[in-house]
């Protein structure tokens, strides 16, 4: 599953992250990161029987941990099967099946929200 | 061999005519042969679903009491054409919302009134004899309209040059979004499913003949604007009842950055009265090419990176100069197709008689650029030549004195022989004064990499650049990448209040 991580500004200097992997011994695959001095966030995967123990440990440390239950959803009443989004996506989330209709692998996305703005439809949306 | 229109409707009132799709022509002509499928098939229909920005609706509002002659109209705060009588409008598609921008224009007005939304009518005026009231505003529905026809001046492009974008930064375009360095391709239309990619020599489709256009039975006005069949880039233009139409196959969009635009769904059937149209349906995508153009180039002669044709774009992706790219459609096949059964089904429950053009649209016709009796202003018009510039083995003191005297903010750094190889400003040698570090010489402490312009590039091209890269001057170079000027945000007011110079 993937965790949505925030750090604040003042835990923003301590590897967290680290601290967190060595104390659970769960490893963890940060799939983006956009951290600075003051503050940061990251989005990363652990298996899914882990969320909550790496959730909680982040919690104890000073990070805000939420697991996310969806990426990128389609509003299929708004799609129209174009694949604008298709060769914007970093991670080829979407494809066409047979019948080329837009088909989603959620477990693929990192929530960049690229195809958010390509959409020409609005079909696609990031919840967090 | 010949069948003649009459033949063919009548096994359409019959129910016995064979109708296949576009799609499905290949294969049958593949199997049975040009003359087995002529014998076969009755009728092949077409279809595509994309974005035609050249798009919109002629309304009647009826009289209002007292009566009003509208002068500027506004649905849903996007603005109609109030050059028509009284209370008639246009609406175009692209037309945006003066309180929403891009999220909202006259295509969603169009989409909304066909889903059976209210629209609010504003409008002014400024008070007749005949017509004394000055302002209206009130609630639609398209029960309430008189009439509400669709005419989209140029719409089902034959085809379309696919884009990518070799600059550093991301383009917003209508082409959708384009990642930078080639980073996606994306191309627009229907390949072999396209109307006018099955009858290119215009035989079957003009003037009167009926088509799906969103979903009901339309018609061809004529050629659409811009029509250029000589390069494989005929157009339609056509009109349909808004009233009749169903919400499916016409959808309001935005290309991010670029603005609002209209998803139409637009089929035509095409009767096979000989062999030769076997022959012009029988098209598949692999015989169908277009032209990858780089829109990093802001002008109307875009190169080139390569042809290629509808299968190649959609297997996914291209190769250009050696690397896989990946590409998009903007279009939808899915609904193209849906389109293309959709009108089959209408032929075959003899719901949909065909007919062949009352004019003929001309297949040989090429498309011309703009006439241009005064060319904009360039570079060389407003830009500073007593541009003050520094070598890069000086020393930071020196830019300082440099700046302070020259009166500017830009230094253009050159080398040895004269060439640009940096910038400072003013604000790089304070930061280098205020943090005295390592940094004694101009080349410690210059941006290397300079957006330059040239003397005859236009104006609004160079203006595009300040405003992309958030800087304000840029010097300008010849041919040798030597610094002749330098245009900067205080020459542009030359352009105004009639002092520009020439």
């Amino acid at each position: 599953m993937k965790l949505l991580v925030t750090f604040s500004r003042r835990k923003g200097g301590k590897p967290i992250i680290a601290q967190v992997v060595r104390e659970t011994g769960v490893l963890i695959n940060v799939e983006r990161a956009v951290i600075d001095s003051s503050e940061g966030e990251a989005l990363i995967e652990v298996p899914d029987d882990q969320g909550r123990l790496v959730s909680e440990t982040m919690t104890a440390l000073g990070a805000h941990a939420r697991i996310l239950d969806h990426g990128i959803t389609v509003n299929e009443s708004e799609c129209v099967d174009c694949g604008a989004c298709i060769s914007i996506c970093p991670r080829e989330a979407f494809t066409f099946d047979q019948e080329y209709k837009l088909k989603l692998d959620e477990g693929k996305c990192v929530l960049c929200s690229r195809c958010v703005d390509a959409c020409p439809h609005r079909a696609l949306t990031l919840l967090l | 061999m010949h069948k003649s229109i009459d033949q063919i409707n009548q096994r359409i009132r019959e129910g016995s005519a064979r109708v296949v799709t576009a799609e499905e022509m290949p294969s049958i002509v593949a199997e049975l042969g040009e003359r087995g499928a002529f014998q076969e098939v009755d009728v092949v229909t077409t279809g595509t679903f994309g974005a035609m920005c050249s798009s919109g609706a002629f309304i009647n509002f009826g009289h209002a009491d007292p009566p009003i002659r509208m002068e500027r109209i506004w649905l849903n705060d996007v603005e109609a054409y109030g050059g028509l009588a009284a209370v008639d409008t246009y609406i175009g598609a692209i037309q945006q919302s003066e309180t929403r921008e891009e999220e909202y224009g006259g295509a969603h007005v169009i989409e909304d009134l066909v889903a059976g939304k209210s629209v609010e009518l504003r409008a002014n005026s400024r008070g007749t004899d005949c017509y004394p009231r000055r302002t209206i505003s009130t609630e639609l529905l398209l029960e309430n309209l008189n009439q509400a026809i669709m005419c989209n001046p140029r719409n089902a492009y034959q085809r379309y040059n696919a884009a990518t974008n070799t600059s550093d930064r991301a383009l917003h375009t209508y082409m959708g979004t384009l990642l930078p360095g080639s980073g996606n391709v994306t191309y627009s239309g229907a390949g072999l499913l396209n109307p006018l990619s099955n009858d290119p020599s215009l035989r079957l489709i003009g003037s009167g003949v009926p088509i799906f256009l969103c979903g009901s039975q339309g018609m061809v006005v004529g050629e659409g604007t811009q029509h250029s069949p000589a390069g494989g880039f005929g157009t339609l233009m056509v009109t349909g009842d808004l009233k009749k139409m169903p919400s499916d196959y016409l959808r309001a969009a935005t290309m991010s950055g670029y603005g609002v635009t209209l998803y139409v769904g637009l089929g035509v059937p095409l009767p096979v009265l000989d062999i030769d149209v076997v022959r012009a349906t029988a098209v598949r995508d692999e015989d169908i090419s277009v032209d990858v153009l780089d829109y990093s180039v802001p002008g109307r002669a875009r190169p080139s990176l390569r042809k290629v044709n509808y299968a190649e774009l959609r297997s996914g992706s291209i190769e250009i100069n050696g690397e896989e790219i990946r590409t998009s459609s903007l279009s939808s096949f899915r609904r193209a197709r849906k389109v293309a059964e959709e009108l089959k089904g209408w032929v075959e429950e003899g719901k949909f008689e065909l007919a062949l053009p009352t004019q003929r649209i001309d297949p040989r016709k090429a498309a011309k650029p703009m006439h241009q009796t005064a060319a904009g202003p360039r570079v060389l018009d407003i830009m500073d030549r007593k541009v003050v510039s520094i070598g890069e083995e000086e020393e930071i003191r020196a830019a300082a004195r440099k700046l302070l005297k020259g009166g500017t903010n830009h230094l253009p750094v050159v080398n040895g022989s004269g060439t640009l190889v940096g910038i400072v400003t003013t604000f790089d040698v304070s930061k280098a004064v205020a943090n005295p570090g390592k940094a004694h010489l101009v080349r410690d402490i210059m941006k290397k990499k300079v957006i330059t312009t040239t003397p005859d590039e236009a104006v609004d091209i160079a203006v595009r650049k300040l405003e992309q890269h958030n800087i304000s001057a840029l010097p300008v170079v010849d041919a040798q990448n030597r610094v002749i000027a330098i245009l900067t945000a205080m020459n542009l007011g030359k352009l105004f209040g009639g002092r520009r110079l020439k």
